[in-house]
Formats: C-alpha cells, structure tokens, sequence
C-alpha cells in the first residue's frame, strides 16, 4: 500500500431525517483505503450498508452525508461537480449489491447490460465493447461466454448472475470496487467460487476492494484488514488475521455466539449488549 | 437408508420413498426424488443442502402444502390423511424462515396466538397465551404489540410461540435462523435447544448451515439436487468423517474463504 | 398505563402511542391513532372529510334546515323561479315555486342513502367473489372471474340503464342497479390482493393450525384487502352520486317530486338560459360532494394503501 491512499474517508456520518425524529446511521466513521482488500462487518443497522453508500454518492432521498473529508484519489467527493461524479461512479469506482436478481436489469440481455455499461464511460465502438465484454464474462470464468452473452438475468443462476454483475462492474476497470453482501444469497459452494473470481480479479489488476458483510468469519478469512462497525461507529480496527485476539467485547462476542463445528458450546454464548459500546 | 418395507417401530415422523413433483410436461420439477428418513420421538434430525436440494420441500410435503407424487409419510405410527386431520395439526407445527413474512401484519400477538386456540376450541386463552410468551422468552408487555413493533428475533419467538401454543409433539424447523443476526441466532438456537428438552419435542431442521445442525441435531440427511447423498451424524460432521466428497465440499466452505487450493467445484455451478 | 393520566390530552397520546399497548383495545386503538395523524398531515384529504362530514350532517338535520317543504311549492304566479337571494330563498325556486335550498338539503338524504346503500350492498358481494376467486383459484377462479368480466364489459350507466329498464323506475331499483354494476372493480381489486397474500408464511401457517379455507378467508385475508377495497369505493362515491344522478337525469331514477338532484338538473334544463339558478346549484352539490368523496378516498389510500401512494 504505497503512495497516497485511494480513498479517505474522515468523521463521515449519514443521516436520515425522518418525521419521527433524526436517525443517525453512520455516526463519525473514519479511514484509508489503499489498494487492498478492506472489510466492513456489522450486524444489521450498524451503517455498514450505508457507508458504502454514501461514498458512491447512492444514499436514498432523505438521507443527508457529511464529512470532514471523503476524498477519492486526490478528487473531493463532496464539492466536486455533479458531472465529475457521474463519471466516476460506475468507472472508477462502482459496487456490487447483494442479489444479482434485483441489481440487473430484467428486459436486457446480460450481454448488452455489460456493452452498455462500458459505453457509458468509455467512448468505444460497439464492436470494441463487445469484444471487452466478452473479454469480462471469461475473466468471470464463464464457461460459455457467447451463450451468457445472450442471455437474460432471468435465465441464470444466482451464482452466474453474480459473476455476470462482477463481469459488468468491473468491465470498466474501475479502481475501487464496493461490494456489499455481494454472496449473501448464494450457497455456500458457490459463494467459494465467487470470491475466488473477485479475489482474482482484485488481486490482478491492483483494485480497491471494500467488502462489506455481516459474516465475521468470512470476511477475516477474506480480506487484508477488517473493520467491525457497531451502531454507525467503528469498535475495532484489527487486520484479518488478527480476528482470534479480537479485543473489543463486541467483537469477541460476535465470533463466539457462532455455532461452529469445531466445538460444541452449549448454550451458546449469547452477546450482551453494553450501551457504552455505542459511545 | 430405511427401506419403504421396514417401518420403523416407535418412530415419531417416517418418510418412505417420498417424491414430489410440481408441474406437469415440460414444467415438470422432480423436487424430491425418493427421500427416505425416520425420526425417533425426542430425536432431532436435520436436513442439509443448497437451494434447489428439495429440503424444504420435505417439510412442506409433510404438512401438506406440497404434492405427494408417491411415497409414504407416517407420523406417530399412522400414515397421514389427505387433506391432514385436525389431529396432525396438534402433533405437527411449523416455524417457518421469514419472521417478516410469517406474522400476520394487522394481527397482535396475542391475536396470532389466540387464533390456533379458537381453531382446535381450547379454552383457557388467556394463560395458555402468557404461558407460552413467557416460554419463548417474551413478557406479558409484547402481547398486545403489532409485528412492526417486534425486531426479528422477537418475531421469531413468536412464531415459534405460536407453534407451540397447541403443544405439538414434532415441530417443524424451516431455516429458523438464517434471517437473523449472528448474535440473535444464538438466543433463537438456545431457545430451541431448551424447549426441546423441556417438552421432549421431535425436531425436523432445515438449514444450509452445517454448525446450525450440528449444534441443534443428533443425525442429519445431506441432500441435493432432490435426492440423498448421505445420512450421517452430528459426530460425524464434526469430526468430519462423511462419507460422500459433496459433505465434505459443505464442510470446507463452511470453514469460510481459503486463498490455498480450490475446493472440489461441485458440479452444479460447472453446468452453465 | 396509568388510567389517570388518560384525563388530560398529553397522557392519552402517550397511552395511544405505547410501544407495549396492555390490552386488545389499547392496541387497535394506538394504531387508529397513527392512521388518523397521517391522514391530518393532508390537507386536501382534510377538505375532502370536511365536506362528506358536512353532507351527513345536513343529511342528519335536513328537516331543521330546511326554511320550507321541498316537495310542495308556493303560490305558482308569485313565487315561480324566482332568482336566487330574493326573500327568503336563498337559491332561489325552481318552475314549480319550490324552494331550491330546500330541495338540496332534502336531496342531501337522498343522496347519501344512495351512495351509503349501494356500498353495502357492493362492497361485500365484491370482496366475497374477489377473495374467494383468488383464494381458491383453478376453475372456481375462472367461473367467477369471467362472471365478474361480463359485468365489467359494459359501461356502467348504460348497464344500469338497462336494469332499471327491467326492473322499472324509481329510486329503490336505482341502487340496486346501480350496486349490480358497482361490484366487479372490488371482486378484482380483492382478488389481485388474494393472490399476493395467499402464498404468504402467515396464510400456510395458519392453515397449518388446521383452519377452514372460509375462516382463512374471513379471518386473515379479508381484513388485508379491505383497506384497497374501502379507498377504491371511497373514489367510487363520486362516480356512484353521477350514475344516480345520471338516472335521475334521465327520468329514471328518482321519480318526481322527490328532491334528487339529478332529477332536479333535469327539471332545470329547460330554463337554463334564462333562470341558470334553477340547474346549476344541484349540479354544484353534486359536484362539491362528488370532489369531496374524491380527496378523502385519496387522503385514505395513502394512509390504508402506502404501496398504491405515489
């Protein structure tokens, strides 16, 4: 992680004005992202959704974002023009939501989804783009790329439409991808087989990766450092592989509530919340 | 692997030889293929697999909200009437995945829980009410509250209340904990836990999690794509001696996500 | 919660409002509460309360409003359409000396009667065959849905034309055409609700506990559908008073000298140049009440029906 860092983020909050009163989703959160793999985990309501959201500019209408700073590769994400940020989301940095069957568009094949997608950042001919769409479904390890290609969203499995939403995300080599929950709705075997692709494609072409999730466990095995996130703050900061000397209770508590097959613990221990944890 | 000839003595829930079929031609789905377990009363027993196993569909074949194509489904010694008798309904319940979706949202709670009491004329409504919240861990201030007033571990104690209030002797388990939080899981599956130790209940789990079987079963059936692939013990997967290479691919990735060597590619995302 | 403090406002919006409501009452209660502050924050669903409120009042008082009979006239070589504000009738007579005020306040009976009868009588024949249609599907589903598509076939006016034709004119065979033609939107609008509802974990769960498909129905479905149906009638309101009018209008509804105010427009048309009074404030009530039913039937889908909300 040399050089500046490729996005920084400082005291960031989200709010929500709502009639019944403020709610503070995201309250002072704070880091540097360089190009690696950061993890996000908290249950849910703990802002983790919403910081991924904030910093793509998606926070839904009534939210309000503020931040001391929130800086993408030297461009400041909260005064800089409406058109340089269209430009930037969605090429150089973009997401990947949790289920492929929500995030595609239903009437449009796979294929002309990841055309479009390129087209719309890159000024490139049909042809060009078809042939980097191509280029993207095989580096998703899609066995058939001409097949997929034709396809609608509908016609897939959940785990292909993931990688068909990898494939289109990434098809404008953006530098830093959120990804939230992005297996949560797969199974097991194929969630592997996701992550391997995203670990890949990450790795290779040197990306930003956040990633957040609510599996602790799967994000520590997953990512270079983790950040575990507990009613809009941050609790701990830890790199992954640190998990099992996790200090705060929270924390601590989170990875022992789990059932595992290592150990039979019965009753499980049961996480008590302390009011002081939200500070 | 029983065989649809020996019918178990003294098992609580049998399954012989189940298949069920939705649609006909060429929207006929095989959803499950000759399935065949027994239950002993007390036991728990889990179902293990991906989406599209069938797993669920076992349990809603049992309760009669899926098609029976063929095979034989005994509970408590008698095979099940078509449609089932009001006496299945007092033996068999059911929690179902979605706290979200499986509470009525203009009912109460106590509306939710006096609603199988007035189905099967029980009386003493307003104890048995108290009495079965204060099971499931809820005071007596959350029974007059609406589902929107509830976080989803406390939906679920309601429906697993809810479940209970007929004191059914098999209770049905569908993904019980997979909608909630890590740390609300582990008060529903001690919940579970205790209760079926309390009244002695017969446990049928659906779940894709392993640990969750673990912790909650004595045996378990692995399955996909409809069919069985192994029946095997709680022991057994955690000690990691299954028999077949698809338990041991479930128990590699449950571990979570390894940069070493690539876990065995199940077939099923091969298929394009 | 303290029974004392439910005297003085401030306690009783907390004991609405409780988040853990101590009895049955409190909580069907708190919610009614919460669907009634929605619905103040509108303005125009306000208005709309206000004037069908005010059209039941006057319908309630009409005897006590009324400044003289409505079904018989006076003097008819002194006081024949007489304009509006001259002594003591405010909105004027019409051709047979009768005072027109008079007349729109007993017509204001008429009216709501209709309106009130024809969706009783449609609204539960509507969610009967909607709910039952979607609950059931396969051929009961087919049966009653082409039934239902037969009525919705034919323009409402000219179907209910048609049973009044049949059945004869006069007020009471009004409605009860005007409800024959009234109930096919509501047995489709339950219907489409069915279908979403019925494949819910709350529906398999209570069939689990052994419930009958009609106590499913009554019980667990019908109250989820009720909310869509009552704003849907509740924008049929204005519609209903046209149709009726509309008869009326054509002479073959409310016969004469009853006070409806289609029947009364009809009269006025033949001096609508000269004595405009005599048509236009019948057509003005029918109008305001009309708009009234519209903006409350509104204001009530955005607080019952927060999807169909734009």
């Amino acid at each position: 992680m040399t050089g500046k860092p490729l996005l920084e983020v400082e005291n960031l909050k989200v709010r929500f004005h709502l009639r019944t009163g403020t709610v503070e989703a995201v309250r002072g959160l704070s880091f540097t992202l360089g190009r690696e793999r950061l993890g996000i985990v908290g249950e849910s309501g703990s802002g983790k959704s919403q910081t991924g959201r904030a910093i793509l500019g998606l926070t839904p209408p009534p939210g309000e974002v503020r931040a001391d700073r929130l800086v993408f590769d030297g461009t400041d994400l909260l005064t800089a023009p409406r058109r340089t940020l269209r430009a930037l989301r969605g090429g150089r940095m973009t997401m990947v939501m949790q289920d492929p069957k929500f995030s595609l568009n239903p009437v449009m094949t796979i294929g002309e989804q990841i055309v479009e997608a390129y087209r719309a950042h890159r000024k490139a001919g049909r042809a060009e783009a078809r042939d980097k769409a191509f280029a993207m479904l095989e580096a998703v390890k899609m066995r058939n790329p001409a097949r997929v290609f034709s396809l609608y969203p509908h016609e897939v499995s959940g785990g292909m439409g993931q990688r068909a939403m990898i494939a289109m995300m990434l098809v404008t080599d953006p530098d830093l991808l959120i990804a939230d929950e992005p297996t949560s709705a797969l199974d097991v075997t194929v969630q592997m087989e996701v992550l391997r692709i995203l670990d890949e494609l990450v790795g290779a072409r040197g990306m930003g990766l956040i990633f957040i999730s609510h599996d602790l466990k799967l994000v520590s095995s997953f990512c270079d450092r983790v950040l575990v996130m507990y009613a809009g703050r941050v609790v701990e900061e830890m790199s992954a592989g640190a998990l099992a000397r996790a200090r705060h209770p929270y924390t601590q508590g989170l990875m022992r509530c789990l059932p595992t097959l290592a150990a039979d613990v019965r009753p499980l221990p049961t996480l008590l919340r302390d009011p002081t944890w939200a500070g | 692997m029983i065989s649809s000839q020996t019918t178990m003595k003294g098992s609580m829930l049998q399954i012989a030889d189940l298949d069920v079929v939705f649609g006909t031609g060429r929207m006929r789905v095989d959803a499950v293929k000759g399935v065949s377990f027994a239950v002993a009363p007390g036991e728990s027993f889990g179902l293990v697999g991906e989406s599209g196993s069938g797993k669920s569909t076992i349990l809603r074949a049992v309760c009669g909200l899926a098609p029976v194509a063929a095979g034989r489904i005994a509970v408590d010694g008698a095979a099940v009437t078509n449609p089932r008798s009001q006496t299945f309904y007092r033996t068999v319940q059911m929690v179902f995945q979605d706290p979200y979706g499986s509470l009525h949202p203009r009912h109460t709670v106590d509306q939710i829980l006096a609603e199988p009491l007035a189905i099967h004329g029980l009386g003493n409504t307003e104890e048995r009410i108290v009495a079965t919240l204060k099971d499931v861990g809820l005071g007596p201030s959350f029974r007059f509250r609406y589902p929107h007033q509830l976080s989803g571990g406390q939906r679920q104690r309601v429906a697993i209340a809810r479940a209970l209030i007929l004191e059914p002797k098999i209770l049905l388990l569908d993904e019980p904990t997979s909608a909630l939080d890590a740390s609300v899981q582990a008060e529903v599956l001690n919940l579970l836990d205790r209760l079926r130790r309390e009244r002695g209940l017969t446990y049928v789990l659906v779940s894709h999690d392993l640990a969750v079987v673990a912790y909650l079963c004595e045996r378990l059936l692995v399955m996909r794509h409809g069919e069985t692939v192994e029946e095997t013990t709680a022991a057994a997967l955690r000690a990691g001696t299954v028999a077949s290479d698809y338990a041991r691919t479930l128990i590699a990735a449950s571990r979570g996500f390894s940069r070493g060597e690539p876990v065995a590619q199940p077939a099923g995302i091969a298929a394009q | 919660m303290a029974e004392t403090s439910l005297s003085n406002p401030a306690g009783l919006r907390a004991w609405l409002l409780s988040a853990e409501p101590g009895s049955r009452l409190q909580a069907r209660l708190g919610r009614a509460y919460l669907g009634w502050r929605a619905f103040a924050r509108n303005p125009l669903a306000m208005l709309g309360l206000a004037v069908v409120l005010l059209l039941v009042l006057v319908a309630l008082l009409a005897p006590l409003l009324e400044t003289h009979p409505p079904l018989s006239g006076g003097d008819l070589r002194t006081e024949r359409l007489l304009p509006p504000s001259t002594a003591g009738h405010w909105l004027g007579t019409d051709d047979q000396a009768r005072d027109i005020f008079s007349r729109i306040v007993a017509g204001a009976r008429i009216t709501l009667g209709v309106v009130l009868l024809v969706s009783i009588i449609a609204m539960p024949v509507g969610l009967l065959v909607g709910t039952v249609a979607g609950y059931f599907g396969g051929l009961v589903d087919t049966a009653l849905m082409r039934l239902t598509d037969i009525f919705l076939a034919f323009p409402r006016l000219v179907l209910a034309l048609a049973f009044v034709a049949a059945l004869g004119p006069g007020i009471e065979n009004a409605v009860i055409a005007i409800a024959i033609t009234a109930w096919p939107p509501y047995a489709r609008i339950a219907r489409a609700e069915t279908l979403t509802i019925r494949n819910s974990d709350f529906i398999a769960a209570v069939r689990l506990q052994g419930a009958s498909p009609m106590r499913i129905i009554a019980n667990h479905i019908v109250p989820l559908c009720m909310s869509s149906v009552i704003v849907r009638v509740t924008l049929d309101m204005a519609g209903i008073i046209l149709t009726a009018a509309g008869l009326g209008f054509l002479g073959l509804g409310a016969q004469p000298p009853l006070p409806e105010w289609g029947a009364m427009i009809a009269t006025g048309r033949h001096y609508v140049i000269d004595q405009w009074w005599v048509a236009a404030f019948p057509g003005l009530a029918i109008f305001v009440v009309s708009l009234g039913f519209n903006l409350l039937g509104d204001g009530l889908r955005d607080v019952l029906d927060p999807k169909a909300a734009k």
